[in-house]
């Protein structure tokens, strides 16, 4: 995230970060996670899951910041996220794009 | 090792996908009454969920709780009878708009002129979608449905304001956009004594907004633009008109005697102690 001006408090403050899990059987593509997602981390994929709907990916996973706004606006129980410690977040970069891949 | 959804304990997970459309707004609401529920921390085994006929009674059988899902329009019956029997339980209305407000209204209106301690949560998606989309009356003025081509003529019921006027004693509006204040309001009507009513406006893709030109994006896109939160507002201001913008919020928090207090009270009083 960039600064216009460091806050003060800056080294205080802990930012939390999150994986993104995608159930892809549940979802519908309404496409609702897409459009709030405060820090624009999903867009829709070009697969289809069973029942032949276009699925969120995850375009950004380094920007998710866990607030779990996808979660709660999701009408099918599809998506959530998770929160990452300190040593996970250092394996989480080849983690990621894997989480996206495989369904439930 | 994935972790599951974090409400995968409250769900029947067996049922889900659930028969709502994409982009339907029931899903979110029923969320956020599972979310509420959780954070409420009232053991699951005391809490029962009953809804009535139409998309959103289907919510009492996806929630892995004791659930009744009741004739057309007699959820809140069904729930009052389940109250006075079981006084120890939190009981839970789920159901939508047609059912509490047309064919339920009467229900609605005594149950919270008694103050029954029940929450009741209602969906409002303007029409009556399960069955094709036939205007409600709830449905805004000049909407298109297919009973009314040329716009509706009639005037849509105010819910918060009905609500309050029959004397219920927690009163909240949000859209499913607002999906933490939903919690939080579902939260507090949960822990307060006596008739809790909290309406959800939610987007009707297939049936509602097809025929208004709206895609369900638009439509929460609308309920961003043209809604205003004024938290205590009276709820004579919350009509439903967009010109004038939606007035979400809690509207009234107020305490008075429940129909369950009042009838140990008066009508037992022989009862050996």
């Amino acid at each position: 995230m960039k600064f216009w001006r460091v806050p003060l408090d800056a080294d205080e403050i802990h930012v939390s970060k999150g994986i993104v899990y995608i159930l892809e059987d549940r979802c519908k593509g309404c496409g609702y996670c897409i459009e709030f997602c405060p820090q624009q981390v999903l867009e829709f994929s070009s697969l289809f899951n069973k029942m032949g709907y276009h699925l969120p990916s995850v375009k950004k996973p380094d920007d998710c910041l866990n607030c779990h706004y996808c979660e709660i606006i999701c009408p099918e129980f599809a998506i959530y996220s998770v929160e990452v410690t300190g040593e996970e977040s250092e394996i989480r970069g080849q983690g990621s794009e894997k989480h996206n891949e495989t369904g439930s | 090792m994935r972790p599951g959804h974090p409400l995968d304990d409250l769900l029947r997970t067996d049922r889900i996908p659930s028969i709502w459309c994409p982009g339907c707004g029931i899903g979110t609401a029923f969320s956020s009454c599972l979310t509420a529920i959780k954070e409420s921390k009232i053991d699951p085994k005391k809490i029962v969920m009953v809804s009535g006929i139409g998309c959103s009674g289907r919510a009492a059988g996806y929630v892995k709780l004791d659930s009744f899902h009741t004739t057309h329009g007699r959820a809140i019956p069904f729930a009052t009878g389940l109250k006075l029997a079981r006084p120890d339980l939190t009981v839970i209305v789920f159901s939508g708009d047609g059912d509490l407000f047309a064919i339920g209204g009467n229900h609605f209106i005594h149950a919270a002129r008694r103050n029954v301690d029940i929450t009741v949560i209602c969906v409002n998606n303007f029409n009556y979608g399960m069955t094709g989309g036939q205007a409600a009356a709830t449905t805004p003025t000049m909407a298109k449905t297919p009973t009314t081509p040329f716009g509706n003529p009639e005037t849509p019921f105010n819910l918060p304001l009905m609500a309050y006027a029959s004397g219920a004693v927690y009163v909240a509006r949000w859209t499913i956009l607002h999906s933490r204040d939903i919690t939080e309001s579902i939260n507090e009507s949960l822990a307060k004594t006596g008739f809790s009513f909290v309406e959800v406006l939610s987007p009707c893709p297939v049936n509602y907004g097809r025929r208004n030109k709206e895609k369900p994006l638009d439509t929460l896109k609308i309920y961003k633009d043209k809604t205003i939160i004024k938290n205590g507002a009276h709820p004579t201001q919350a009509d439903l008109d967009y010109e004038k913008g939606i007035i979400l919020g809690k509207f009234i928090d107020i305490n008075r005697p429940t129909f369950g207090e009042r009838y140990e009270k008066i009508c037992r009083q022989d009862k050996p102690q």
